[in-house]
């Protein structure tokens, strides 16, 4: 094999790695809005958040330590304990089912009925209130995430992939990030559970049933309030896996909840209510814009396509197939 | 028919209906200044086909509404099983034993027959959500066993051959006959169906009036159905309540209510002297 096939191979297989992570905060776009129906602003805070409070309860930190030290005048900021990653991840789970409960009992019950744009400046509201209550309470620093997974360049790839340089060729073997590896067969294992626990299970059923009409649900005896606290936690553990890549790939820091933006694109080809479409939305994404920096933005266009690619994809795909590749086609009678 | 034995009757094609079941007391339900439903009193007795007719804007899928909760009458009692019901929510009152179709048939679309009817079964399955998740223990062994019962309906209704399929893609009557499948699913002590022959044809309403008396006779499923067409109501029903603007204008079986003056007033429009 040549050098430059091999370098193109290498881009697109760290495109997909990437794109696997788009797709991980995709899908917690996906679940809530198919089970309530609300484009839920707030998904990339919620990773940031899950992140943050990973970090805080694993390296002991006190919650709210600097409000409590400007009231009391104290300078407390660690316990001086370190609680064990997986343990850690464990209370994280917990106070994103506690935040879902919160959200659906404080906040969606009473917007019930309303039109979905109310529901969608709800949670942009729930955005910015969860990002600034985030800060208060983990601080603003940027923190290293480590829940020890391992990371770094793959040394075997490295070897393997060398030797498949033709003959006398400059190569010097792939560049392929462990982390993304783990990423990958985490997110597939999670989206393939995800998928049999919707379609196998009772309160999965449940769950489709309400996305489907809620009215109708509500008739064979299904709560709504309980289905939507399951949706939103299992958006919270989505969020938490997606704040545990990114985070230890990126650090712990705002940009993460930025991540959200590049999900939005992500739906736009997958559509908003598909589970599989969230998935290849954002493999078509990450393989799409590295490929195109690497064989068009940066030898024609000076590069950083990167920013705006995904989204001129989505305005293509909107003004083609507004529906995504997978999304429902809605057809309605005049 | 007010001097009816309290424990039940016999109808003139020798069925037994028992004591009642339900009884809405003087229910009078507004939405702001527009009254929907005024001072309506009447009962549903054990084992009893029993309809709610009337013109259009009448009240009757408001008065549905309120027996199964999605509407909470202002005034007045619903009494259920003997004793008087709070204030619930629809899926509580599903659990109480009392399911329903709609008038504009409201299914879940994008799940097949089966998985609609399955839903039906949801008030049937107990076992704990990490048994769920997990499909392991008594939420395996619920699947199945509630599998069953679903095949045993879908047979009842003869949609076999579309189990799998989406009810999206399903003709208008087979609709129908799915959502009725998911109501009876949830094996109801009482069963309201919102004009189940609406929007049909001939063959189609001769079918689904075959399966209510089925449903009534087999399972003996207490039924209380809303509906239009008067041959029909006339023919399957033992007792019939008349309401017009909000009121209950006549109650009684169908040979009474049919020559009684002030419903033929409501439905012809002809004055009386």
């Amino acid at each position: 094999m040549s050098a430059d096939f091999l370098n193109l191979l290498e881009v697109a297989i760290n495109g997909l790695m990437a794109g696997v992570l788009y797709s991980l905060v995709a899908l917690g776009f996906v679940l809530i809005f198919k089970a309530s129906g609300v484009f839920n602003y707030a998904q990339g805070v919620m990773a940031l958040f899950a992140a943050q409070t990973l970090v805080g309860i694993q390296t002991g930190q006190v919650p709210f330590a600097h409000l409590i030290n400007a009231i009391f005048g104290t300078e407390v900021h660690y316990f001086g304990w370190n609680v064990p990653a997986l343990l850690a991840i464990l209370f994280t789970v917990l106070v994103m089912i506690l935040f879902a409960w919160i959200v659906v009992k404080v906040i969606l019950v009473r917007l019930v009925g309303q039109e979905p744009i109310i529901l969608f400046m709800a949670t942009i509201g729930l955005a910015y209130f969860m990002e600034g209550f985030g800060d208060m309470m983990w601080n603003s620093e940027v923190k290293r995430l480590d829940v020890g997974i391992p990371s770094g360049g793959s040394f075997w790839i490295e070897d393997v992939t060398v030797q498949w340089a033709a003959e006398g060729e400059r190569y010097f073997g792939m560049y392929v990030d462990v982390l993304d590896i783990w990423a990958t067969v985490i997110a597939v294992a999670l989206v393939a559970s995800l998928a049999a626990f919707a379609q196998y299970t009772k309160p999965g059923r449940a769950m489709r049933a309400v996305a489907d009409d809620p009215t109708a649900a509500l008739s064979v005896g299904i709560s709504l309030n309980k289905i939507w606290i399951m949706v939103w936690s299992l958006a919270g553990f989505v969020a938490i896996v997606a704040g545990i890549m990114w985070g230890a790939k990126s650090g712990v820091q705002f940009s993460l909840s930025l991540i959200a933006l590049k999900a939005l694109p992500v739906l736009m080809l997958g559509g908003f209510t598909s589970i599989s479409g969230a998935i290849v939305g954002g493999l078509i994404i990450g393989v799409g814009e590295k490929l195109f920096e690497y064989l068009i933005g940066v030898p024609f266009l000076g590069g950083a396509t990167e920013n705006w690619f995904a989204y001129v994809l989505a305005l293509i795909f909107l003004v083609f197939r507004p529906q995504g590749l997978f999304g429902e086609k809605i057809i309605e009678r005049v | 028919m007010n001097d009816m034995s309290p424990d039940g009757y016999t109808t003139p094609d020798g069925r037994q209906i028992g004591g009642v079941m339900m009884e809405v007391k003087n229910i009078t339900l507004r939405f702001g200044g527009v009254v929907a439903i005024k001072d309506i009193s009447f009962d549903i007795r054990e084992g009893e086909i029993r309809a709610i007719i009337g013109p259009n804007g009448a009240g009757k899928s408001s008065m549905l509404n309120v027996i199964n909760g999605f509407y909470h009458p202002q005034e007045g009692e619903v009494w259920f099983n003997g004793a008087k019901r709070k204030a619930m929510k629809p899926h509580a009152i599903a659990k109480q034993g009392i399911a329903r179709t709609f008038q504009n048939i409201a299914l879940f679309k994008g799940m097949s027959t089966l998985d609609n009817i399955m839903t039906g079964r949801f008030t049937k399955m107990n076992a704990g959500f990490w048994s769920q998740c997990l499909w392991k223990g008594k939420a395996e062994q619920e699947e199945i066993e509630n599998r069953e019962y679903v095949e045993k309906i879908i047979d009842f209704l003869e949609i076999q051959a579309i189990r799998k399929t989406p009810v999206g893609r399903l003709p208008y009557g087979l609709q129908k006959r799915v959502e009725l499948g998911r109501a009876l699913a949830a094996e109801p002590k009482l069963l309201l169906l919102d004009e189940p022959m609406a929007g049909m044809n001939v063959e189609e309403k001769e079918d689904m009036s075959r399966f209510i008396l089925d449903v009534n006779d087999e399972f003996g499923t207490t039924i209380a159905l809303i509906e239009h067409d008067m041959g029909v109501v006339m023919d399957i029903s033992d007792r019939v309540v008349v309401m017009d603007y909000g009121r209950k204008i006549g109650d009684g079986t169908p040979d009474v209510v049919r020559a009684d003056p002030a419903v033929i007033d409501a439905y012809l429009g002809v004055a009386h002297d």
